[in-house]
C-alpha cells in the first residue's frame, strides 16, 4: 500500500505542480535540483522559477488563444460564406513584436546578473580544491591543505569552495545537483566554478558529460560537515597508514609485490601489480593510472560512488571488476581465494 | 552545335526507358526523385525509430541489462545521427523536390542530374553510416562526437569512422540538393511571380538551402580534420599534442545550430500553406513570416554557444549567447501570432493535415519555451546534459519537425499520388502520436530536473526516477502505435484511397491547378502569376467586404499540344558518378585499391555525364 502512493505520488505532484512550486514541497530525491542546499544551486533555482512563472504565463496565453480560436471558428456545417480574406494587422504585428521583447528583457537582467554571481565565489576565506576526472572516477586535491582523496569529498558546511577542474582524458562534467550546476573538465584547460553547502549532509554527485562505456557508473558523494568534523577528517586522510599485521599485512605484501595475470577490456595482461596502479602512501611504489586508496578502508563506496564499501563488495570488485562497471580500467586478475581476503582485509584496514 | 559535338565524346546513350523498376535508377524528374528521396527517409525514420524504442525499453527499469553499455551508446548515437540526417532532413528535401517546381510553376528543378545525384549520394552515405551495425561497431560517442572521446585511443572500436565517412556523403548531397533549389527558386520562377508572391513554403526553402550551403561547410572542415586525426594521425583535436577539444566544439556547433533551423524551417513553411489552407483564408501578416523566417535563419548563426554553457566559455561570452539566444524567441513569436492570425476569424476545418498542423504549434510552443529556460545559462547549468534537454528537443524536433512533415505528407499525398489518404486513420494516427508523444517527453521535463543526467544507460532505483521512465517508455509504445497505423494508412490509400481530383482542399497555390498525380511536364503551359495566392485568385473575386466569391469556370484552355514540350533526358550518370564514390568512401575502411576503384568509377561518371547529349534520339536522329 505503502509503496503504491509513493508510485502515485509523481503523478499527484506533476498534476499539482504550481500549488507544489509555491509551497516548495518535492519527494526527497537524491539528485533533485528542487532541494537547492547552498547558494549558487538556490540562485540557479530562482532564475529557473522566474522564467518558469514567465513561461507558464505565455504558454496559458498563447496556448488558450489558439485553443478559443479552434473552438469558436470551427467551421460549421451551414457556413454561408466563405470568411473574410483579411491579409494583416501592422499595428498588432508591432505590438507582438515588442511584447514578447520586453518580457525578454525583463528575464535577461536576473540571468546576467545570475551568471556573474555564480561565476566567482564571493570575497571572503574559501577552500581550494581540485578536481581531476579520469575515466571512469574523480581525484580530488586540496592544494592548501596538502591532501588527495578519491571518489568522496569532503567539505565544511558554510565555506565557499573555489574549484578547478581539469581531465586526464576525456571530457567530464562536474555536477552536485543540490549544490551547483554543472560544470565541464576538458583536458587541455583549467575551469573554474565554486559552491557552498549550507547544511551538513551528503549530497550525490555524479559526471553529466558522456564519457564512454562507463559514464553512468562515475560518480561520487559530497559529505558536507561541520568545520571540526571537518579538521578531524583532513587529519586522519593526512596520517600514514599504520603497520599492518596478520592477515592485513599479508594483503600488503601482495599488493605491493605480487604481479598478477588477467585481462583489461578483452586484452590479456599480465604481471599487474595493484601498486603500480594504486597509491598508499608510505608504500614504496606510487601508482597513479587507479584511485588514490591510502584510506580506502574509511570510504563509504567503492567504484566511483557506485557500491557501497563492505568487505563483501570489496572481494566482488578484485574478483571481476568489469561486471560491477563494464568497461572499467582496472584489470580483471586471476587472484586466489586467501589472497582476496588477505587484500580485503588489508583494503579494510587503511583506515 | 554544342549538343553534337557534346555527341562526339559521350560514352553511353542516354537510356529511353523510363518504366520498370529500371526507370527509378536513371529518372531526373524531381517528382520521382522526391518520391525516393520520401520512402527512403520514412524507412530510416523506421529504423531511428526502432533504436528509441529499444532505448526506452533499456532505460523502462533500474539497472536493467536488456543490452550492454556499448551497444545502448551506439543506439543513442545512431538514432540522433538517423532522425537528424537521414530521416527529417531528407523528408524535407522530398517536399522540396515535389513541391517546389510545382509551386513556382516550373517544369523540373534547375539541374535535374545533380538532383539525381544528391538522391543516391543520400542513399549510400546513409548505408555507409549505418555500415557500422554490420561489423558491430557502429558509431557511439554521441552524435555531438565531442573530441577526445573520438580520437583512436578512446573509440577503440572504430565505429566513429563510419560517422566521419557517413557524414561527409551526406553533406555533399545536402550541399547539392540545396544550390539546386537555390538556383531553382531564384531563376525558375512562372513569369509574375515575384518573391513577395513565393508561397512561404517555397520561401522557407530558400531560407534552409541557404542554411545548408553555408552551414555543411563547417561540418564538412570538422570531419575532414577528425578524419586526418584518425586515418592520418594528426592532432586537430588531440590536447596532449597541443590540439584542442574545444575547437571541435565550436565548429561542431556552428554548424549544429543552423542545423536545427535546417529541421525546423521546413515544417514552419508546410504549416504556413496548411493553415491558410484549411482556414480559407490568406497567411496572416505574409511579410512578417517571411522576414521572420530570413531572420531566423540569420539568428541562427549567432547562438551556437548556448549548446556550450558549461564548457567554461567565461560569463562574458556565456552573457552575450544567452542574450542572443532568447532574441530569437522573438521572430519565431511573430510567426507562432500570425498562425494564430490566420485561424482567427477562419473558417477552420480539422482534418488531419490541419490537426498535424495545430498540433505542431501547440507543441512547439512548449519546446520553445522550454528552450527559453536553457537560454538563461544559470539555470541551464542544472539542466545541461539532463533529461530536461532530452524532453525540450524531442517537443521541438518531434512535436515541431515531424508533425510538421506528417501535416505535409498528409496535405500532399493527395497531388503525388492522386488519391486522399485515409481521413478515419489519419485522425486515429493523429491522435496516438499526439497522446503518445507527451506521454513519452513530457515526464522527461521532471526526470531532468529532478536529476536524471542523459546518455547513462542504467540507473540506481535509489534515485526515485523509476515510475516516470517507466511511464515514457510505454508512451513510446503509443507512438509506435500511432507510426504503424501511418504505414498502413500510406499502403491502403495508396490502393483504395478515394480518387483525389486536382484541387482536392480548395488550395490557394500553383500546385492544386494542375492534375494529380501532375504529368511529367507539370504544367502544361506556364501559368503566369499577378497575386501572392495564385491559384486562388483564378478561383475566386473578393466582393467588397473582402468575402471571396467564386469566379465563373474559364473555359478551359484544354486542347494545347503537349507534344513538344521538352523535358530533360533520362540518365545513368548521377547514379553511376554516386556509385563510385560510394565505391571510395567505403574503400577507406577497405583497402586502397578498392578507392582506386571508386575513384575511377566516379571519373567515368563525371566523364560521361559532362559529354552526354540533351537529347535521348538515336545517332542518326536529325538535328
Ligand atoms: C591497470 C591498473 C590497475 C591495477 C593493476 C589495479 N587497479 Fe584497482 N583500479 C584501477 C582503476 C582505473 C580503478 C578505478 C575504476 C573506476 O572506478 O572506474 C581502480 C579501482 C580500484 C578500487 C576502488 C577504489 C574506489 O575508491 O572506487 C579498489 C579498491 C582497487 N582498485 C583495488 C585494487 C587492488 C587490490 C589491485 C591489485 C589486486 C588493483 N586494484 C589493481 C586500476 C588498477
Ligand atoms: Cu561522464
Ligand atoms: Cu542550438
Amino acid at each position: 500500500m505503502l509503496h503504491n502512493l509513493t508510485k502515485l505520488r509523481p503523478v499527484l505532484l506533476l498534476l499539482l505542480v504550481p500549488v507544489l512550486l509555491t509551497t516548495a514541497c518535492f519527494p526527497s530525491h537524491p539528485q533533485s535540483t528542487f532541494e537547492a542546499a547552498g547558494p549558487v544551486a538556490e540562485a540557479q533555482l530562482k532564475l529557473f522559477y522566474i522564467i518558469f512563472w514567465a513561461a507558464v504565463f505565455v504558454f496559458v496565453v498563447v496556448n488558450g488563444a489558439f485553443i478559443y480560436a479552434f473552438i469558436k471558428y470551427r467551421r460549421r456545417a451551414n457556413e454561408a460564406h466563405l470568411p473574410k480574406q483579411t491579409h494583416g494587422h501592422t499595428v498588432l504585428e508591432i505590438t507582438w513584436t515588442i511584447a514578447p521583447m520586453i518580457i525578454l528583457a525583463i528575464i535577461t537582467v536576473p540571468t546576467i546578473t545570475t551568471i556573474f554571481y555564480t561565476a566567482e565565489p564571493p570575497p571572503g576565506k574559501t577552500l581550494e580544491l581540485k578536481v581531476i576526472a579520469h575515466q571512469w572516477w574523480w581525484e580530488f586535491e586540496y592544494p592548501d591543505l596538502g591532501i588527495t582523496t578519491a571518489n568522496e569529498l569532503h567539505v565544511p558546511v558554510g565555506m565557499a569552495i573555489d574549484v578547478s577542474l581539469e581531465s586526464k582524458d576525456v571530457i567530464h562534467s562536474f555536477w552536485i545537483p543540490k549544490l551547483a550546476g554543472k560544470m565541464d573538465l576538458v583536458p587541455g584547460h583549467i575551469n573554474t566554478m565554486w559552491f557552498q553547502a549550507d547544511r551538513a549532509g551528503e549530497f550525490y554527485g555524479l559526471c553529466a558529460e558522456f564519457c564512454g562505456t562507463a559514464h553512468a557508473q562515475m560518480r561520487f558523494m559530497v559529505h558536507a560537515e561541520k568545520q571540526s568534523d571537518f579538521d578531524a577528517w583532513v587529519e586522519s586522510i593526512k596520517a600514514t597508514p599504520g603497520e599492518m599485521t596478520g592477515l592485513a599485512a599479508k594483503g600488503k605484501d601482495l599488493f605491493v609485490n605480487k604481479g598478477f595475470d588477467g585481462t583489461l577490456r578483452g586484452e590479456k595482461v599480465t604481471a599487474q601489480r595493484c601498486a603500480f596502479c594504486h597509491t598508499v602512501e608510505g608504500l614504496p611504489i606510487r601508482g597513479a593510472v587507479g584511485p588514490v586508496l591510502t584510506h580506502v578502508g574509511g570510504r563509504e563506496t567503492i567504484g566511483a560512488g557506485i557500491i557501497d564499501n563492505s568487505a563483501g563488495n570489496l572481494k566482488a570488485w578484485l574478483t571481476n571488476p568489469d561486471k560491477m562497471k563494464p568497461g572499467v580500467g582496472m584489470p580483471t586478475l586471476s587472484i586466489a581465494d586467501d589472497e582476496l581476503d588477505a587484500l580485503v582485509a588489508y583494503l579494510e584496514g587503511l583506515q | 552545335m554544342a549538343v553534337a559535338s557534346g555527341r562526339k565524346y559521350s560514352v553511353l546513350r542516354r537510356p529511353t526507358v523510363a518504366t520498370g523498376w529500371w526507370g527509378w535508377f536513371v529518372t531526373v524528374d524531381h517528382k520521382r526523385i522526391g518520391i525516393l528521396y520520401g520512402i527512403t527517409s520514412v524507412l530510416f525514420f523506421l529504423l531511428g525509430g526502432i533504436e528509441a524504442i529499444t532505448l526506452r525499453l533499456q532505460l523502462s527499469n533500474p539497472e536493467n541489462a536488456l543490452v550492454s553499455p556499448d551497444v545502448f551508446s551506439q543506439l543513442f548515437t545512431m538514432h540522433a545521427l538517423t532522425m537528424i540526417f537521414l530521416a527529417i532532413m531528407p523528408l524535407s528535401v522530398a517536399f522540396f523536390n515535389i513541391v517546389i517546381p510545382l509551386q513556382i510553376g516550373a517544369r523540373d528543378v534547375a539541374f535535374p542530374r545533380l538532383n539525381a545525384l544528391s538522391y543516391w549520394v543520400y542513399l549510400f552515405g546513409g548505408l555507409l553510416l549505418n555500415a557500422g551495425w554490420l561489423v558491430g561497431r557502429a558509431p557511439g560517442s554521441g552524435w555531438f562526437a565531442y573530441s577526445p572521446l573520438t580520437s583512436t585511443a578512446f573509440d577503440v572500436a572504430g565505429g566513429m569512422d563510419f560517422y566521419v565517412l557517413g557524414l561527409l556523403m551526406l553533406g555533399t548531397s545536402s550541399m547539392a540538393g540545396a544550390f539546386n533549389f537555390i538556383v531553382t527558386i531564384i531563376n525558375m520562377r512562372a513569369p509574375g511571380m515575384t518573391l513577395m508572391r513565393m508561397p512561404v513554403f517555397t520561401w522557407m526553402t530558400l531560407v534552409t538551402s541557404f542554411l545548408l550551403v553555408t552551414a555543411m561547410p563547417v561540418i564538412t572542415v570538422a570531419l575532414i580534420e577528425l578524419g586526418f586525426d584518425r586515418f592520418v594521425g594528426t592532432n586537430f583535436f588531440n590536447p596532449t599534442m597541443g590540439g584542442d577539444p574545444v575547437l571541435w566544439q565550436h565548429l561542431f556547433w556552428v554548424f549544429g545550430h543552423p542545423e536545427v533551423y535546417i529541421l525546423i524551417l521546413p515544417a514552419m513553411g508546410i504549416v504556413s500553406e496548411v493553415l491558410p489552407t484549411f482556414s480559407k483564408k490568406p497567411l496572416f501578416g505574409y511579410p512578417f513570416i517571411v522576414l521572420s523566417g530570413v531572420f531566423i535563419g540569420f539568428m541562427g548563426w549567432t547562438v551556437w554557444s548556448h549548446h556550450m554553457f558549461t564548457v567554461g566559455l567565461g560569463p562574458v561570452a556565456n552573457a552575450t549567447f544567452a542574450v542572443t539566444t532568447v532574441l530569437i524567441a522573438v521572430p519565431t513569436g511573430v510567426k507562432i501570432f500570425n498562425w494564430l492570425g490566420t485561424l482567427w476569424r477562419g473558417s477552420i476545418e480539422f482534418n488531419t493535415a490541419m490537426l498535424f498542423a495545430l498540433g505542431f504549434v501547440i507543441l512547439f510552443i512548449i519546446g520553445g519555451l522550454s528552450g527559453v529556460t536553457h537560454a538563461a545559462v544559470p539555470a541551464d547549468a542544472q539542466q545541461q546534459d539532463t533529461y530536461y534537454i532530452v524532453a525540450h528537443l524531442h517537443y521541438v524536433l518531434f512535436g515541431g519537425s515531424i508533425f510538421g512533415l506528417f501535416a505535409g505528407i498528409y496535405y500532399w499525398f493527395p497531388k503525388v499520388t492522386g488519391r486522399l489518404m485515409n481521413e478515419k486513420l489519419g485522425k486515429l494516427n493523429f491522435w496516438l502520436l499526439f497522446i503518445g508523444m507527451n506521454l513519452t517527453f513530457a515526464p522527461m521535463h521532471w526526470v531532468g530536473l529532478d536529476g536524471m543526467p542523459r546518455r547513462i544507460y542504467t540507473y540506481d532505483s535509489a534515485m526515485g526516477w523509476d515510475f516516470w521512465n517507466l511511464f515514457s517508455t510505454v508512451g513510446s509504445w503509443v507512438i509506435l502505435l500511432g507510426v504503424l497505423v501511418f504505414l498502413h494508412n500510406i499502403m491502403r490509400s495508396l490502393r483504395k484511397g478515394e480518387v483525389a481530383g486536382n484541387d482536392p482542399w480548395d488550395g490557394r497555390t500553383l500546385e492544386w491547378s494542375i492534375p494529380s498525380p501532375p504529368p511529367e511536364y507539370n504544367f502544361a503551359e506556364i501559368p503566369t502569376v499577378s497575386e501572392r495566392d495564385a491559384f486562388w485568385s483564378e478561383k475566386y473575386v473578393e466582393n467588397e467586404d473582402g468575402i471571396p466569391i467564386p469566379i465563373k469556370k474559364r473555359p478551359s484552355s484544354g486542347g494545347k499540344d503537349t507534344n513538344d514540350i521538352h523535358m530533360p533526358g533520362l540518365s545513368y550518370f548521377p547514379f553511376v558518378t554516386a556509385l563510385g564514390m560510394a565505391i571510395c568512401f567505403f574503400g577507406v575502411l577497405i583497402h586502397i585499391s578498392v578507392i582506386v576503384i571508386g575513384l575511377v568509377v566516379m571519373l567515368f561518371g563525371i566523364y560521361g555525364w559532362a559529354f552526354e547529349p540533351a537529347d535521348p534520339e538515336p545517332e542518326s536522329g536529325s538535328h
